[in-house]
C-alpha cells in the first residue's frame, strides 16, 4: 500500500512544486515590468515593451538599458543568491533561523569592503572586480571563525550555539566597522553608509558581470547537492548512518554558500533577512525537500528583493529608500513571528 | 540528608561578604588612582600636582585648570557613572530573568535609544539636551518593550536563546530604520559618533541632569537587591518565600530602564558592560545580589574608566571609540559564556 502510494505522493509534490515555481516566476515577471516603469522618470508599459524591441527613443533606451535593467537583474541575482545561502545554512545547521545576516557573515564581507574603500580610491577600474573577491574573503574568514568557535568535539555544531556565536561575532565586527567609518571623509562615508544600508549601488552592467560567474557556478553546484542537504538536515548521526561523509559535505556546502553570500553582499551591501524569509516562504509552499526547496527559495528571494527595490524607489520620490531597509521592515516582523512560533 | 546534598551543591555558590568588602574598598581606591591618572593623561599631559591644585584650589586663569575642570573631570566622572549604570542594569536583568546573556546592548535597548535619537536629529535638529535624554529614554523603553514582548508572547517563555534572537532581530530592524532615516537626512556621520560610544563629550550639565536619577535608581537597586536574589532562585521559590514577584519584576524593569537609558544617553551605544561585569562579580562574590549590585557598580566604573584611559593611549592623539574597545573585550567573553552554558543553550 505504502509502496504504491509513495511515488504518487512524490509526483504530486513535484507537480505542486512546478506550479508554485511557475506562479512565483510569473510574479517576478510582473514585478519586473512594474519595476521597469517606476522610477524618477515614469515610462508606460507600452513604452517599455517598445523600447525593449528597439523602438523607443534614445533617452528611453538609455534609462532602461543602462540604469534600470542592470539594477533589476542584480536584484534578481542577489535575491536568489542570498535566499539559497540561507537555505543551505538552515539545512546544515538544522536551525530554521539561520541567515547570513544574523550569522555575521554579511558583516564580515562588509568589513573587508569597508577596509578596501577606506584605503583605496573608488574611481579606479579594477576594484569593481576585486570587490566580490574581497567580500568573499571577509565572509569566508568570518564563517570559518564562527564554525571553529561553534564546533565542539563530541557535540558537533549545536544549532543554537551557532546562532549565538554568529551574533557575537557580528557584534564585534560591527564595532570594528564603526571605528573605521568614523575616520572616513564625508564622501566616502556617504558611499559606505549607502552600502551598509543595503542599497543596490552597483547598478551597471559591469557589476552584473562581476556577480554573474559566482551565481552561475555556485547555484547549480548547490542545486546538484540538494540530495545531500536532505540527508544532512536529518541530523549528523542519521546522516553518517546513511553513508554521507558528514563533515566533508557540510564544509563543501558551507564554503559554497559563503561564497555566494560574499559575492552578493559585495554588490548589494548588507541586505539582511532575505536568506531567512526566502527559504521559509519556499518551505511553506513546497515542503522540506531540497530538490524543490532550493530553486523555489531562489525564486522567492528574487521576488522579495526586486519588490523591495521597487518599493524603495517609488515610495519616497525623488529620493530612494535603500533596499535593505525595506527588506528589514518586511523581514524583521516575519522573523519575530517565526521566533514566537518556534521552539527554542 | 536532603540538606547535606544541598549544602555540598551550594558550597561553591555561597556569597562571600569578605571578598565583596574587599572589592568595594579596593575598587574605590583603584577608582581614585584611575581618576587621577585619567585626569592627568591626555592630549596635554598635566602633572598630578597641578591636578591636585585644580581640584582643591581652582584658579580659572590657568589653562590647565580649565582643561581639568571643563573637560577631563566630567569625562572621568561620566565614564565611572555610566560604567556603574550599565553594570548594575545588567546585574538586575540577569538576576530577574535568570538569563546569563542579558545585556542592554543585546536586548534592543541601545538600538531603541539610537532610533529615537536618529528621529530627533532628523526632525528636530538642535533639540535641547534635556529633551534628547527624554527621547533616548523613550527609545530605550520601546526597544526593550518590543524584545520582552516577543519573549513573553512565545509559547516556551523567555528562554535565553529566544531573548538574544529577538534582541538581534529588533536591533536589526531599528538599526535599518535608523540607517534609512540617517541616509535620507544626511546625518549619518553625526550619529556615528554616538553609535561608537564615548565619554569624551561629557559635560557637567549632562551629569547634573542625570545624577539625581541615577542616584535614586542605584538606591532603588540596593533596596530591591534582596528580592532580586530571591527571584534569581526561580520564580516558584521566590513566590514560596512570599515575594510579590510581579511587583519586583516591574520595579526591576523600571530601574533597568532608568540606569541603562541614562547611561546610553550620556555615552552612546556601548554594549557588553552589563554582560561582562555581573558575571565577573558573581564569580568573585557569590550569588547574593546585596553584594553583587554594589560590587558590580564599582567594577563597572573601573572597567569603563580604564577602558577610556586605554582608548586614549592606544593611538594618540586619536581616540579609539570606547564602544569598540569594550566590544573587543566583550565579544570573546560572550563566546566563552555561550560555550560554557551548555546546559541552558543547547
Amino acid at each position: 500500500m505504502q509502496i504504491v502510494s509513495k511515488p504518487a505522493a512524490e509526483r504530486r509534490r513535484r507537480q505542486r512544486g512546478i506550479t508554485v515555481m511557475a506562479i512565483v516566476g510569473l510574479l517576478i515577471i510582473v514585478t519586473f515590468v512594474i519595476s521597469m516603469n517606476t522610477g524618477f522618470i515614469r515610462l508606460a508599459p507600452s513604452d517599455v515593451i517598445e523600447t525593449f524591441f528597439g523602438m523607443g527613443t534614445e533617452k528611453q533606451s538609455l534609462i532602461l538599458f543602462e540604469f534600470r535593467l542592470p539594477r533589476i537583474v542584480i536584484s534578481i541575482l542577489i535575491g536568489a543568491g542570498l535566499a539559497v545561502t540561507g537555505c543551505v545554512l538552515q539545512g546544515i545547521s538544522r536551525n530554521a533561523l539561520a541567515d547570513p545576516g544574523i550569522l555575521g557573515i554579511n558583516a564580515g564581507a562588509g568589513l573587508m569592503v569597508l577596509l578596501f574603500v577606506s584605503y583605496f580610491p573608488l574611481t579606479a577600474a579594477a576594484p569593481l572586480f576585486l570587490l566580490p573577491v574581497l567580500a568573499l574573503t571577509g565572509s569566508g574568514l568570518t564563517a570559518a571563525l564562527i564554525y571553529v568557535l561553534t564546533y565542539k568535539r563530541h557535540y558537533g555544531i549545536s544549532p543554537t550555539r551557532l546562532l549565538m556565536t554568529g551574533i557575537a561575532i557580528g557584534a564585534g565586527i560591527h564595532a570594528a566597522t564603526i571605528v573605521l567609518t568614523l575616520k572616513l571623509n564625508p564622501d566616502k562615508y556617504q558611499f559606505v553608509a549607502n552600502w551598509m544600508a543595503g542599497s543596490i549601488w552597483g547598478a551597471n552592467w559591469k557589476f552584473v558581470l562581476a556577480l554573474l560567474p559566482w551565481i552561475a557556478v555556485l547555484l547549480p553546484y548547490i542545486f546538484f547537492k540538494a540530495r545531500i542537504l536532505n540527508v544532512l538536515s536529518l541530523g549528523d548521526q542519521l546522516a553518517s548512518g546513511l553513508g554521507a561523509a558528514v563533515e566533508k559535505e557540510r564544509l563543501k556546502l558551507l564554503a559554497s554558500s559563503v561564497g555566494l553570500a560574499g559575492a552578493c553582499v559585495a554588490v548589494s551591501g548588507s541586505i539582511g533577512f532575505v536568506g531567512l524569509i526566502g527559504p521559509h516562504l519556499a518551505r511553506r509552499l513546497v515542503g522540506p525537500q531540497h530538490q524543490l526547496l532550493l530553486p523555489t527559495a531562489a525564486l522567492t528571494g528574487s521576488l522579495l528583493v526586486i519588490a523591495a527595490d521597487t518599493i524603495g524607489r517609488s515610495i519616497l520620490q525623488p529620493s530612494e529608500i535603500p533596499t535593505g531597509v525595506v527588506v528589514a521592515v518586511i523581514g524583521a516582523p516575519y522573523f519575530l513571528y517565526l521566533l514566537v512560533k518556534s521552539r527554542l | 540528608m536532603g540538606i547535606v546534598i544541598k549544602n555540598s551543591k551550594t558550597d561553591g555558590l555561597r556569597s562571600r561578604p569578605w571578598a565583596a568588602t574587599f572589592i568595594i574598598f579596593g575598587g574605590l581606591i583603584a577608582l581614585a588612582i584611575g581618576t587621577s591618572l585619567s585626569v592627568s593623561f591626555g592630549a596635554a599631559d598635566i602633572k598630578l600636582a597641578v591636578v591636585w591644585e585644580a581640584i582643591f584650589n581652582f584658579n580659572p586663569e590657568v589653562t590647565q585648570h580649565q582643561i581639568i575642570y571643563e573637560l577631563r573631570l566630567p569625562r572621568v566622572i561620566g565614564g565611572a557613572v555610566t560604567g556603574a549604570c550599565f553594570a548594575v542594569a545588567g546585574a538586575i536583568m540577569q538576576g530577574m530573568t535568570r538569563n546569563p546573556l542579558a545585556d542592554s546592548g543585546l536586548l534592543g535597548l541601545n538600538a531603541g535609544a539610537g532610533f529615537m535619537l536618529t528621529l530627533c536629529f532628523a526632525f528636530f535638529p538642535g533639540l535641547p539636551f534635556m529633551y534628547l535624554i527624554l527621547y533616548s529614554f523613550m527609545g530605550a523603553g520601546l526597544g526593550t518593550g518590543l524584545v520582552y514582548g516577543i519573549g513573553v508572547m512565545a509559547k516556551g517563555g523567555l528562554t535565553p536563546a529566544r531573548l538574544v534572537l529577538s534582541g538581534a532581530a529588533i536591533s536589526a530592524l531599528l538599526a535599518a530604520l535608523s540607517e534609512g532615516i540617517a541616509l535620507y537626512f544626511g546625518i549619518g556621520q553625526d550619529l556615528a559618533f554616538w553609535y561608537a560610544g564615548g565619554v569624551a563629550g561629557t559635560k557637567w550639565f549632562q551629569l547634573k541632569v542625570m545624577l539625581p536619577w541615577i542616584a535614586a535608581a542605584m538606591l532603588g537597586a540596593l533596596v530591591l537587591s534582596r528580592s532580586i536574589t530571591m527571584l534569581s532562585l526561580g520564580e516558584d521559590v521566590a513566590k514560596g518565600l512570599g515575594l510579590r514577584t510581579a511587583w519586583v519584576k516591574l520595579l526591576g524593569a523600571l530601574l533597568v530602564l532608568i540606569l541603562a537609558g541614562a547611561a546610553v544617553s550620556v555615552v552612546g551605544a556601548v554594549g557588553f558592560i552589563g554582560l561582562i561585569i555581573p558575571h565577573m562579580t558573581r564569580f568573585l562574590v557569590g550569588v547574593d545580589y546585596r553584594w553583587i549590585i554594589p560590587c558590580s557598580a564599582v567594577l563597572g566604573s573601573l572597567l569603563v574608566m580604564f577602558a577610556d584611559l586605554a582608548s586614549r593611549m592606544i593611538n594618540p592623539p586619536f581616540e579609539t571609540p570606547l564602544g569598540a574597545f569594550i566590544a573587543l573585550i566583550g565579544v570573546p567573553f560572550f563566546l566563552y559564556l555561550s560555550r560554557k552554558e551548555r546546559r541552558e543553550l543547547h
